[in-house]
C-alpha cells in the first residue's frame, strides 16, 4: 500500500511538473505582455516595467524562478491586477467555487442515487422509464444551455431567484441545480446499473430465503454494495464541474476561479491564466488519487490488485 | 381422448413413424453473423432509430438550411437588426411566438405611465403597438400592468420580410447562421472523432501487438498524459492557436485520443494471445494480415461505440470553447458562439439563445441514444 501510495504520489509530481513547464513555455511564446496596450512609454519606463515583472531576463532564468516559486506556493504577480499576486487572487476567490462544487456534488449524487434506485426498485415501470429519461438528458444537455434555461425562467421570468451574482444562499440555488444536473444523472445511470445487476446476485436470493425484509435487501443488501462502483464516476464528476463551474460562474457572474479564468483569458494575463491552469490540474490530480485510495480501502479485492502492481 | 382411457387406445391408432433423415440438427433460420445480429438488435431499438433519423435530418439541414432562404450569414444590417422570428403560415398562430411581434408586460404609476414606457421601449411607433390593459392601477407605485406588443415588422416597413428564426444584434439572419453553425459544429465533431480513432487504434494497438519494451515505454507515456486534465490541455492549446475551426480541432485530438487507445489495448492484448490467432500465426500469416483480418473485426465493435460517444463530447468541447470566448470566430458561426450571443440578448430576445440551444440540445441528446443503442447492439449478451 505504501509503494503503491509512494509511485501514484511520484506520478502526480511528474504530471504537474509537466503540465508547468508546458503552460510555461507555452505563455513565453504567446504573443503579449504587460506593455501592449501601453506604446507612449518611453524606453526606461518599459524596462522598468519588465524588471519588476522579471521579463528582462533570460528565459532558463525565468524558468527557474518560477519553478522555484511554484514550490513555494507563489504563483507570479498578476499583469491585470497591479501588485496583487495570483495566490491572493484565487484564495479570494476559491470560496464561492468550492461552495458551489460542494453543494452541487452533494445534491446531485444523493438526488441521482435516490433516481436510481426508484428505477433498479420499479423496473420496466414508468418511474424508470422517467428516470431514464431524465438521466439521457442530463447528461446530454450542456449545462450552460440548461443554466440559461433555469435563468431565464426562474428569474428572469418568474423572478422567484435573484438573476445573478453572489451574496446570500438565494443567490447560490440556480446555479447549484445547473451545476448539479450532470452528477445527478451520471450518477442515475450508474445506480441503476449497478442496482439491477446487484439484485441479481446469489446473497440477495440468500437475504430473500432467510426472510430479510425487502427495505432491509434493497438498502442494506443491495445499495451498500451498489454504492461501491460509484466512486469510480466521482473522478469524471468532479472534472465536469470544474469545467461547468467555468461557464456557470460567467453566466451567474459569481466571483469564483472559473470566472477569473475566463476573465483572464479575455485580458491575456498570462501569470493569472497560468496560476488557474496550475491549480485545476492541482485538484484534478489530487481528486483522482483520492479517489483511487478510497476505492482501495473500500474493496479490498482492489487494494490487493493496487498493491502487487 | 379421456385420461381414464389412456390404457384403452385401440391397436390401429398406432402408425410406424416413416423413417427420415435426422432433422433435430438442421439449421432453421439462415445463420447471422455478428454484424447481422447487431444490426438486427439496433434496428429494433426505436428510440435509436428516431435518434438516428434526427441527427440524419440536423446533418441534411446543416447542408441545405442556409439555401433555403436568401440571406446570407455574414450580411449585416443594423436597420434590421434584433427582428423577433416570423414564419409564412404560422405566423397566425399566436402562442407559437412565430408572428413576428415583440411583447412585453410594463408597469407604472397608471394605465397612461405604463403605455409610455411600452412606448419608449418599442421605438415610440405607437400606431403599431397593441396596448392591453392587465390592470388599471390605483395610482401607487407600479400598481398598473400593460401588455404591448409592437408589430415590429410593419413599423420598419418590411412587411414582405421573413426571418424565420429572427436576426441578431447585427441583423444577421439566424436561420442560416443556426444551420451554418450546425454545420461547423458537426464537422468539428466529426474530425475530431476520427483523428480520436485513429490516433487512438494504432497507439493502442501497436503496444499491445508488440507488447514488451515497446508496450512499457508506450504506456509510461500515456499514463502520464493520462493525469493531465484534457480540459487544461485544450484550454492551453486555444490560447496559443490561432482561433478556428483547424485549432479546435487540434486542441481537441490531443488528449482525446488517450481513452480510446486503453481501450483498444485492452481488448488486443486479450485477442492476441487467443488460440484462433495462434492458429493463423502458426500457418505462417504476416503480422499485418493478422491485424487487418482477425483484430480489428473482433474489436471494431467496440471502436464504433466510442467513436459514437467521443462525437458528442467534442460537440460539447467545442460550443464550451466558443462559449467563453476560445473557439470560432466571427463572422463564422458555431452552435456555441451563437449560444454565447444568445446570452447577451436573453432578457429582451429569447429567440436568439432558443433555437441554438434547441439544436445542440436535441443532437447531443440523439448521439448519446444512439451510442446507447450501439452498446447494446454489440454486447452479445443482448442478441435474442
Amino acid at each position: 500500500m505504501t509503494r503503491y501510495l509512494l509511485r501514484r504520489v511520484w506520478y502526480m509530481l511528474i504530471t504537474l511538473f509537466i503540465i508547468a513547464t508546458f503552460s510555461f513555455f507555452l505563455m513565453k511564446i504567446l504573443p503579449g505582455s504587460p506593455l501592449q496596450a501601453e506604446d507612449k512609454l518611453s524606453e526606461e519606463q518599459k524596462a522598468i516595467i519588465l524588471e519588476k515583472y522579471g521579463l528582462n531576463e533570460p528565459i532558463p532564468v525565468q524558468y527557474a524562478k518560477y519553478l522555484g516559486g511554484l514550490v513555494k506556493g507563489d504563483l507570479g504577480v498578476s499583469f491585470k491586477f497591479d501588485n496583487t499576486p495570483v495566490t491572493t487572487i484565487l484564495m479570494d476567490r476559491i470560496g464561492p467555487s468550492a461552495l458551489l462544487g460542494f453543494q452541487a456534488l452533494v445534491v446531485g449524487s444523493i438526488l441521482g442515487i435516490i433516481l436510481g434506485l426508484l428505477a433498479s426498485i420499479f423496473r420496466n415501470s414508468p418511474i424508470d422509464f422517467s428516470s431514464t429519461i431524465i438521466a439521457v438528458i442530463g447528461t446530454s444537455i450542456p449545462s450552460f444551455v440548461f443554466a440559461g434555461l433555469l435563468q431565464y425562467v426562474f428569474a428572469v421570468k418568474l423572478g422567484w431567484f435573484p438573476v445573478a451574482l453572489w451574496g446570500t444562499s438565494a443567490h447560490t440555488i440556480l446555479p447549484t441545480i445547473a451545476l448539479a444536473i450532470h452528477p445527478m444523472a451520471t450518477a442515475a445511470r450508474f445506480t441503476r446499473t449497478e442496482m439491477v445487476e446487484v439484485l441479481h446476485s446469489n446473497y440477495i436470493i440468500t437475504a430473500r430465503a432467510k426472510g430479510v425484509s425487502e427495505t432491509g435487501i434493497i438498502l442494506k443488501h443491495g445499495l451498500r454494495n451498489a454504492l461501491i462502483p460509484l466512486i469510480t464516476v466521482l473522478g469524471p464528476m468532479a472534472v465536469g464541474l470544474m469545467t461547468g463551474s467555468m461557464v456557470i460562474e460567467q453566466i451567474f457572474a459569481i466571483p469564483g476561479i472559473g470566472e477569473q479564468f475566463v476573465t483572464s483569458v479575455m485580458v491575456n494575463d498570462y501569470p493569472t491564466i497560468m496560476g488557474t491552469t496550475l491549480l485545476f490540474a492541482f485538484g484534478f490530480i489530487v481528486i483522482i488519487l483520492i479517489i483511487d485510495l478510497l476505492y482501495g480501502l473500500i474493496d479490498p479485492r482492489i487494494r490487493l490488485a493496487g498493491g502487487n502492481k | 381422448m379421456d385420461k381414464n382411457n389412456l390404457n384403452n387406445i385401440p391397436k390401429d391408432l398406432f402408425v410406424p413413424l416413416v423413417r427420415k433423415e435426422d432433422t433435430s440438427e438442421k439449421i432453421s433460420a439462415p445463420s447471422r453473423t455478428f454484424f447481422q445480429d447487431a444490426k438486427r438488435t439496433l434496428l429494433g431499438n426505436k428510440p435509436a432509430v428516431f435518434s438516428m433519423i434526427l441527427i440524419l435530418f440536423i446533418i441534411i439541414m446543416s447542408i441545405v438550411g442556409p439555401w433555403m432562404n436568401d440571406f446570407g450569414s455574414d450580411e449585416q444590417d443594423l436597420k434590421r437588426a434584433k427582428m423577433p422570428p416570423r414564419v409564412p403560415v404560422l405566423e397566425n398562430v399566436s402562442w407559437l411566438g412565430m408572428d413576428g411581434t415583440l411583447s412585453g408586460k410594463f408597469q407604472g404609476k397608471d394605465v397612461q405611465q405604463a403605455t409610455a414606457k411600452a412606448n419608449a421601449r418599442f421605438d415610440n411607433k405607437e400606431e403599431f403597438i397593441d396596448i392591453k390593459v392587465l390592470n388599471k392601477g390605483d395610482g401607487t407605485r407600479n400598481s398598473a400592468e400593460v401588455e404591448a406588443t409592437y408589430r415590429i415588422y410593419e413599423a420598419k416597413d418590411m412587411k414582405d420580410t421573413y426571418f424565420w428564426f429572427g436576426s441578431d444584434a447585427l441583423g444577421r439572419d439566424q436561420w442560416t447562421r443556426l444551420w451554418e453553425g450546425t454545420r461547423v459544429s458537426l464537422i468539428i465533431a466529426f474530425v475530431a472523432a476520427v483523428l480520436d480513432l485513429v490516433i487512438g487504434v494504432a497507439y493502442g494497438g501497436i503496444s499491445a501487438f508488440y507488447g514488451g519494451r515497446v508496450d512499457n515505454v508506450m504506456q509510461r507515456i500515456a499514463e502520464i498524459l493520462v493525469g493531465i486534465p484534457n480540459l487544461v490541455i485544450i484550454l492551453l492549446m486555444m490560447l496559443v492557436l490561432k482561433p478556428g475551426i483547424i485549432s479546435i480541432v487540434i486542441a481537441l485530438s490531443i488528449t482525446g485520443w488517450i481513452g480510446m487507445s486503453r481501450i483498444v489495448r485492452g481488448e488486443v492484448l486479450k485477442l492476441k494471445n487467443q488460440e484462433f490467432v495462434l492458429a493463423s500465426r502458426t500457418l505462417g500469416t504476416s503480422n499485418g494480415t493478422i491485424i487487418r483480418k482477425h483484430l480489428v473485426p473482433n474489436i471494431s465493435g467496440i471502436i464504433i461505440i466510442n467513436t459514437m460517444f467521443s462525437v458528442p463530447g467534442a460537440i460539447f468541447f467545442e460550443a464550451f470553447l466558443s462559449f467563453i470566448g476560445l473557439g470560432i470566430v466571427p463572422p463564422d458561426a458555431s452552435l456555441g458562439s451563437l449560444i454565447d450571443l444568445g446570452f447577451d440578448n436573453l432578457r429582451l430576445y429569447p429567440y436568439m439563445l432558443v433555437f441554438p440551444a434547441i439544436v445542440i440540445s436535441v443532437l447531443m441528446i440523439a448521439f448519446n441514444i444512439v451510442g446507447d443503442g450501439l452498446r447494446d447492439a454489440f454486447d452479445p449478451k443482448m442478441h435474442k
